[in-house]
């Protein structure tokens, strides 16, 4: 066996004084050598356990080989067989928990950069064959209709599934646009709008109908889509409703959920306010409450709109994090601060109803909790004041009930999410399958993913036998 | 798109659309409410019901210019199309019979109370209407509530029309006479309906408000538009819009409408400048 190569190929990125300020993407991806230096580290290990490690199961170690033989179309050929968002996974899939966790130089410390080949092979096509590149034969029609709710991972990897056996699938999404949270949440610097669209794009060139604007459970409920003539339904509309702390003061100005504030900056472009109508205010001093991806998000972004000092809030220690180490060291490099076991009290306001202040707690870890991490304990006395004038609570979220309220035989569990078998997505009522955040609550866009391949396989069956 | 099937203005700076959206219009109930967004540079903002046709698939807006959506709306056409139009969306008003039902509408607010009126009176309850505005010309459907009530009171401000005063004048009178009043609903200005909270409030009569603070998104996604109600913080979108006024935390809800004041100022005159070098 040839020398095991450990230099794991690294990735340009801006520089962080620079991309402090702007929204362009920070990942600047590989060149064509790169990628090929990368691939060439491959140890193409027969048992493949990355691919085990995918939630998708992509043939890793075989799109690896043909970046490696020239052979791009093949390499694109093979990453779409299985994976229907490419360009969106190998941006912001944890793949250190996932393939390169699994990858057989992970032992070394060296894992194979998956994820930045994937992005890799996904940037090749978009700009060598576009997104449209022709298709093997279109399926033969089934005849079968499905209704997919919610335009986010889960939803667009159903809709292209079910597209590519032959159904015919309407795809429902309650905002102007489709992609759900990969455009209203995650940040043009960290996953470009472009690529989201040109992904979407791609699942649309499959057959599949968009009805944007379609509030399902409002506009138009469960029952009546199957009466519709709808033969399934897949439910994808993941967790969007935010959580807050209930504590005194968060319904003071300038505190906003962390849905509020991406959703501002992201979906309505209000980083370009007055050129586009929708208006944002940042503070000078900014705290985000919460210590996942969504709070370095909501960080960066407020860092980019022109915040002096932006700090992170998390109740634990940064081990216990939940946010990417990838993420949390892009955020420390753009001068984000971390003020860890540290906890709101209480928000403190000003006469006309502006946040001024947040009087905190020191925290300190105790024994391990359900979750399996340290809990957080209040240290008594510890109690101090940071002034901010802007405050973005990240505190999670839950699915959104509006379908639950009008679907009453579809069961849901506590925090309002979905009750569905966990291999199948099958959900207690009839003709109805769900997966993705609406089921796990709030997780990642690959798990989403994984949920709706295995959900669309089970409608697929269950199609074939009405 | 949704197509503007017909336009006209009621007051002054007050317009009505007939939107084409057969969708919403098969599902709309009284007291619910849409999204609106323009174009792609737009914003999206809630507009309550003013009535609706499942036959023809409209639905009507009615709306007042008061800042760049709206002043950017009203400069559409019959025939043009907004990009975007959501719903029905919110919880539809409460209707069963009640008894007595006084209906407060405050400027604007006449709109969206019509069909809550009207489907109160169709329930079987005695409708006593009360429509205010600052003065004339910003009064619109006096006849059409007239129609759905069983006795209308007209006040302006200023006394151009009606009976001088403002809408908790009569709302007073009414519930100190003779006749028991079962509900009070109210629509209008933030500032109007909080008043006649405060009026109905001693004398134990249930009223209904349609709140309307700042939204994004209308689906319970945002937060944006949380109100406190009862010391509980509620999302008017979808917990809403309609509350139990004695319960509002009123001054909250001031204090997050102003959020923006500067930057819709901004925006107003930003559109009103070009629009003014197009002209």
């Amino acid at each position: 066996m040839a020398k095991v190569n450990l230099n794991r190929e690294p990735m340009a990125k801006q520089d962080p004084k620079i991309r402090g300020r702007n929204f362009n993407e920070v990942a600047l991806g590989y060149s064509a050598e790169q990628a090929k230096a990368e691939a060439s580290r491959c140890l193409q290990c027969p048992k493949h356990p990355c691919t085990d490690g995918c939630p998708v199961e992509i043939n890793i170690p075989g799109f690896i080989k043909a970046i490696l033989d020239d052979n791009m179309p093949e390499a694109v050929r093979i990453l779409k067989d299985k994976n229907s968002l490419p360009g969106i996974c190998g941006r912001v899939c944890p793949q250190e928990t996932q393939c390169e966790q699994a990858c057989s130089l992970a032992k070394k410390g060296a894992p194979i950069a998956i994820g930045r080949l994937e992005r890799y092979v996904a940037d090749w096509e978009r700009t060598n064959m576009g997104a449209l590149n022709p298709k093997a034969m279109p399926p033969k029609p089934t005849g079968k209709r499905v209704a997919v709710v919610g335009s986010g991972p889960a939803g667009l990897v159903a809709s292209a599934d079910l597209a590519k056996l032959g159904h015919s699938v309407t795809l429902f999404e309650a905002l102007h646009v489709a992609g759900g949270v990969l455009m209203y949440g995650i940040p043009e610097f960290r996953l470009p709008k472009e690529i989201v669209q040109t992904e979407v794009a791609y699942v649309t060139s499959l057959g599949v109908k968009i009805e944007l604007d379609s509030v399902v459970g409002k506009v138009v409920t469960l029952d009546e889509l199957l009466k519709s003539g709808y033969h399934a339904i897949f439910l994808g509309t993941g967790a969007g409703a935010p959580m807050f702390m209930d504590i005194p003061g968060e319904n003071l100005n300038g505190i906003y959920s962390a849905n509020e504030f991406l959703t501002r900056v992201n979906l309505m472009k209000a980083y370009k306010f007055p050129e586009y109508d929708t208006p944002v205010v940042v503070g000078r001093r900014v705290a985000v409450i919460g210590g996942g991806n969504v709070a370095m998000d909501s960080a960066r972004c407020a860092l980019r709109l022109g915040a002096d000092e932006v700090y992170i809030i998390y109740r634990r220690s940064e081990a216990e994090m939940p946010a990417r180490r990838e993420e949390v060291e892009n955020a420390r490099e753009e001068g984000i601060q971390f003020k860890l076991l540290t906890n709101p009290k209480r928000y403190i306001g000003n006469e006309s109803g502006w946040v001024t202040g947040i009087e905190c707690y020191e925290m300190e870890l105790g024994e391990p909790d359900e979750s399996g991490r340290r809990r957080p304990i209040v240290k008594q006395g510890s109690e101090f004041i940071l002034e901010v004038d802007m405050v973005v609570a990240a505190l999670g979220t839950r699915p959104n009930p509006l379908i639950a309220q009008t679907t009453p035989d579809l069961k849901t569990a506590r925090h309002g999410t979905v009750i569905a078998d966990e291999i199948t997505g099958k959900t207690m009522k009839d003709k109805v399958w769900a997966g993705g955040d609406i089921v796990t609550g709030a997780a990642t866009v690959i798990s989403a993913m994984g949920a709706a391949r295995r959900a669309a396989r089970d409608i697929d069956e269950y199609l074939k036998g009405i | 798109m949704f197509r503007i099937i017909y336009r006209e203005t009621l007051a002054a700076k007050i317009h009505l659309f007939k939107m084409e959206a057969p969708a919403i219009a098969k599902k709309a109930q009284a007291g619910q409410f849409v999204v609106v967004r323009i174009d792609d540079r737009g914003e999206r903002i809630p507009l309550t019901l003013a009535n609706w046709d499942g036959k023809e698939g409209s639905v009507t807006l009615v709306f007042m210019e008061v800042g760049a959506t709206t002043f950017r709306l009203a400069l559409l056409k019959a025939g043009d199309s907004v990009a975007d139009l959501v719903g029905p969306l919110g919880v539809p008003t409460h209707i069963e019979k009640f008894g007595t039902v006084v209906c407060v509408a405050g400027g604007v607010g006449a709109a969206p109370i019509a069909p809550i009126a009207r489907a109160l009176k169709e329930k079987g309850n005695k409708i006593i209407s009360i429509l205010g505005a600052r003065s004339k010309n910003l009064l619109f459907w006096e006849d059409k509530l007239r129609s759905v009530s069983h006795r209308l009171i007209v006040t302006t401000d200023d006394g151009t029309y009606g009976r001088k005063g403002v809408v908790t004048e009569p709302l007073k009178e009414l519930l100190e006479g003779k006749e028991k009043i079962d509900r009070v609903i109210a629509i209008g200005p933030s500032i109007m309906m909080k008043f006649c909270a405060l009026t109905t409030r001693p004398f134990g009569v249930k009223t209904i408000v349609s709140l309307n603070p700042i939204m994004v998104d209308g689906t319970g996604m945002c937060g944006c538009c949380r109100v406190s109600v009862g010391g509980v913080t509620k999302f008017a979108c979808v917990d809403g819009p309609d509350f139990d006024g004695h319960q509002v935390d009123w001054d909250l809800l001031f204090a997050r409408q102003r959020t923006y004041l500067n930057e819709e100022k901004r925006s107003f005159e930003q559109w009103q400048a070009q629009v003014g070098k197009r002209c």
